[in-house]
């Protein structure tokens, strides 16, 4: 597998800390909702450093990245703060063949994520649109506040004919908030999973903290380890 | 500071790496392991990046591979890895 060239097409700003590129990679051989991709970086001198970033589009509809920023990170400070139009990366992908939902088994379909964690979560929810599945999917996301809510407005606009969004935020809620307001534990999910009886598929992505805790109160609420598929990513990006 | 359960990742986070070493996407494939026996696919092993990368099991926590890259070249421990099932597709 060889690295691509990938020149920034458009960028747009989520949050403040986080920003979504569009990526033009002519020779993409296209990828299925939840893969991700590396992207690297090669320095004046030669130093080159890597980083894996979820793929945020649904498959055939172009190669698009959101990127958190960590601030002592080697390549997320660039992708959001310097990164525009034109600009030329190198991207390896697409990777993986696990963490992945096509859109064709009409199982429900729980998605569980923590902060940036919604990303490769957006694209199955993309892909079953996309494909006019019908499989019931829930998708549970925690947030800090509600200004950190990433595509807020076109996930909850994909609301209805079987996709439910359901939040958390965790650090501040709004006035009138009527989501939840804590973090993800076994009775919150108790209230929003589907029940074990229904053999759900479970995605779920976050901080390796976020993910241990979904994955455990889902195990309490009687969900077999092989229906619970979870991606944790790293504080190092 | 990072502690100690934020290091951890799975073997997700490899995938790029191992398709690069093996030509084929692992991430997927399931894998023994040679301590105690437990068959889980690469994606639910437990995964360590630092100087170098350990995976563990994550039922015994034994060490199945260990990869460490340098000076352009790629060493690759895989004594602790029963078996490995890759897919022909």
């Amino acid at each position: 597998m060889t690295w691509l060239a990938a020149d920034v097409a458009a960028s747009r700003e989520e949050t403040p800390r986080v920003r979504t590129l569009e990526l033009d990679v002519p020779d993409w051989p296209g990828h299925r909702a939840g893969q991700h991709l590396d992207v690297r970086l090669t320095a004046e001198d030669g130093y080159q450093a890597e980083r894996s970033y979820s793929i945020a589009s649904a498959p055939g509809d172009g190669v698009t990245l959101t990127v958190e920023r960590l601030d002592d990170g080697e390549v997320s400070p660039y992708l959001v703060d310097e990164a525009r139009e034109g600009d030329r990366v190198e991207v390896r992908g697409p990777i993986g063949g696990y963490f992945v939902w096509d859109g064709d088994e009409p199982e429900p379909v729980l998605l569980v994520g923590g902060g940036s964690g919604v990303v490769p979560l957006a694209a199955m929810a993309r892909q079953r649109a996309r494909v006019g599945s019908t499989a019931p999917m829930k998708l549970l996301r925690s947030s800090r506040t509600i200004e950190e809510v990433i595509y807020r407005e076109e996930l909850d606009a994909l609301a209805g004919g079987g996709f439910e969004v359901v939040h958390t935020l965790t650090r501040s809620q709004p006035p009138g908030w009527t989501g939840y307001s804590r973090r993800i534990d076994r009775e919150l999910l108790a209230e929003v999973a589907w029940p074990a009886s229904e053999s759900p598929r479970v995605y779920v992505c976050g901080s390796t903290r976020f993910v241990d805790a979904a994955a455990d109160g889902l195990l309490q609420a009687g969900y077999d380890a092989r229906w619970i598929r979870t991606e944790r990513f790293g504080a190092t990006g | 500071m990072i502690g100690t359960s934020e290091l951890r990742l799975d073997g997700n986070a490899i995938g790029g790496l191992l398709l690069e070493l093996f030509g084929a996407e692992l991430t997927a494939a399931p894998c023994v392991c040679g301590s105690c026996g437990a068959r889980e696919e690469m994606a639910r092993l437990d995964v360590y990046l630092g100087a170098g990368i350990v995976v563990r099991c994550r039922h015994c926590e034994g060490v199945m591979l260990r990869i460490v890259q340098g000076h352009g070249q790629t060493w690759l421990d895989l004594s602790g890895v029963g078996s490995l099932e890759l897919s022909s597709q």
